[in-house]
């Protein structure tokens, strides 16, 4: 009985160590959870909501970088998903034996990597720089170019997992090809490609680089995007590196209220991963 | 090992066929996965209503040869048929041909059920809709017809709106039968369609089968040779990509005339 004593021995420390490592890492999401709340909660108010960004030393609220990020973010999901859809089906469906899918698969997963900061210099050089000023459509579209390969690579993958069974069934029955893939294919795996859009929402409502470059900011409420155009990221990155109290004070609510907003989409995404599982 | 001396396929015992018109004529067949010739030369006519089984060891062919009858295949690249494949005198492999008109009119069931992640009533109002403009009542007699048809009605009219997921293996079965027999298909392409199924299951399939050869030419690939003998009126045995005998399956399970034939079907192989 020694070789299995030993094994239970070992089985015990394998356990303490991945559990170990478990609570440490977890222990810092808490801490940073912890510190948004404790800092953050405290300027939440109706007039974070209602109040335009101050000036230095006066009392304000979030209310334009709010409006400006959810316009922004909207308008870049709008233009990524319908691309990322149509390109990640390509390379599921019609191109899964050619000679491109591979290719544009490589290039999709370099750009899923690239630095959020080059893309937003690339919008620079492109957009901001020959129309002489920064705008929201700018910031925008550099958004886009980030939900674009991730809602490519969701939608592929989601793709790929439908059994060749169910396609050949459908086309069995004399079903043309964009109809097994619309009706019975997306079908199949619609919660999965709903996940991947709202994983690219929560990724591009935390992303300051790319619109520092291409949005910038903006003291005053606008719903023109042609202007330059606040939003939570930027805000809190210029607030937070303030001297002043009370921009320092709307950065932490700032985070705290994207942060929960992208816990909200991550939880409904798990909820919709499970429910496909169970379905 | 197996005595594989080559007898020249016996097709022909002209007394059983006088009178059967031939729905689908397959002649000289060869089917090649890339280099891999997986079907060699294979001559055989499938009789109109009547049903028509394909055995054999793993591996024969007889799957091969029943996916290239709606020429499902095509999805696949480096896949192709050569030789004739006549449907009412007209060649399928022809090129040119619409495989979705094709296949709308020889239906296939999978070994594995395969209903679309969609209601029950969606599953067959699906084919429908796919050729036809039908109002909706029109439809709903459709559906429920079909689903009469295939022995589901009484265990699923109180629920069309539940997933066609929600069934029982043998349920969901019948239902992939339904949705084939809903689109008005003349031929129906049946591989090793109780093989996932438990054995009451498999009895409604089969006694479904008999039924349905009245209307449709049927096609069995099966592994189960009690089944070919029970529900088939032909049998096709094949090995190795080559059509050993075809014969009346009266005569194939009681006097078969190669030795192959007569090793499987008792068991010595396969």
């Amino acid at each position: 009985m020694s070789r299995y004593s030993s094994r239970r021995r070992r089985n015990k420390i394998a356990i303490g160590l991945s559990l170990a490592s478990m609570l440490f890492g977890l222990a810092w999401l808490a801490l940073i959870l912890g510190a948004l709340i404790w800092q953050g909660i405290g300027g939440l108010s109706l007039s974070v909501f209602t109040e335009m960004t101050p000036p230095p030393g006066s009392k304000g609220g979030l209310a334009n970088a709010i409006v400006g990020s959810l316009l922004m973010t909207t308008l870049a999901v709008a233009i990524g998903t319908p691309l990322g859809i149509l390109a990640g089906t390509y390379l599921a469906e019609y191109g899964r034996y050619g000679r491109l899918a591979p290719i544009v698969r490589f290039v999709n997963d370099i750009l899923l990597s690239a630095p959020s900061i080059v893309i937003g210099l690339f919008v620079y050089e492109i957009v901001v720089a020959p129309l002489g000023h920064f705008s929201g459509y700018a910031g925008a579209l550099a958004l886009s170019l980030i939900v674009i390969p991730i809602v490519v690579r969701t939608t592929e993958d989601m793709l790929l997992l439908v059994p060749k069974e169910l396609r050949e069934a459908a086309a069995a029955l004399g079903t043309p090809r964009s109809i097994v893939i619309r009706r019975i294919a997306y079908r199949a795996v619609r919660a999965g490609m709903l996940t991947g859009v709202l994983l690219a929402i929560a990724r591009i409502s935390g992303e300051t680089a790319p619109l520092l470059f291409t949005a910038l900011n903006n003291q005053f409420f606008s719903l023109d995007l042609n202007q330059p155009t606040p939003s939570l990221p930027v805000v809190i990155f210029q607030f937070a590196l303030s001297p002043y109290k009370e921009w320092q004070q709307l950065a932490w609510t700032g985070a705290l209220i994207i942060t929960l907003a992208v816990l909200a989409l991550s939880i409904t995404a798990r909820a919709l991963a499970g429910a496909r599982k169970s379905a | 090992m197996i005595d594989i001396a080559i007898a020249a396929p016996r097709n022909s015992a002209p007394e059983a066929r006088a009178g059967q018109t031939e729905k689908l004529s397959i002649r000289n067949l060869r089917f090649f996965y890339g280099a891999n010739q997986a079907l060699r030369d294979i001559t055989v006519p499938l009789y109109a209503r009547h049903v028509t089984a394909f055995i054999g060891p793993s591996g024969c062919g007889k799957s091969t040869l029943l996916r290239v009858l709606n020429r499902i295949y095509d999805l696949y690249p480096n896949q192709r048929a050569e030789g004739e494949v006549l449907l009412d005198g007209k060649d399928i492999l022809a090129p040119g041909l619409d495989v979705n008109l094709l296949r709308a009119r020889i239906g296939m069931v999978f070994q594995k059920p395969t209903p679309f992640p969609m209601s029950i009533y969606e599953n067959i109002a699906f084919g429908i809709r796919l050729y036809e403009r039908l109002p909706r009542a029109e439809v709903d007699r459709r559906v429920e017809s079909a689903l009469r048809r295939a022995v589901l009605w009484d265990e699923v009219k109180d629920k069309l709106s539940a997933s066609g997921l929600s069934l029982s293996g043998g349920q969901q079965q019948r239902l992939c039968i339904a949705r084939t027999l809903a689109v008005k298909s003349e031929v129906i392409l049946l591989d090793e369609p109780c093989s996932a199924l438990d054995p009451i299951s498999t009895a409604k399939i089969e006694e479904l089968i008999c039924e349905l050869k009245d209307d449709y030419t049927i096609v069995l690939v099966t592994h189960n040779m009690q089944q070919a003998a029970r529900v088939s009126d032909f049998t096709a045995f094949m090995y190795l990509g080559e059509l050993i005998e075809f014969d009346p399956t009266s005569k194939m399970f009681t006097a078969p005339h190669d030795r192959r034939t007569q090793d499987y079907i008792t068991g010595r192989f396969g």
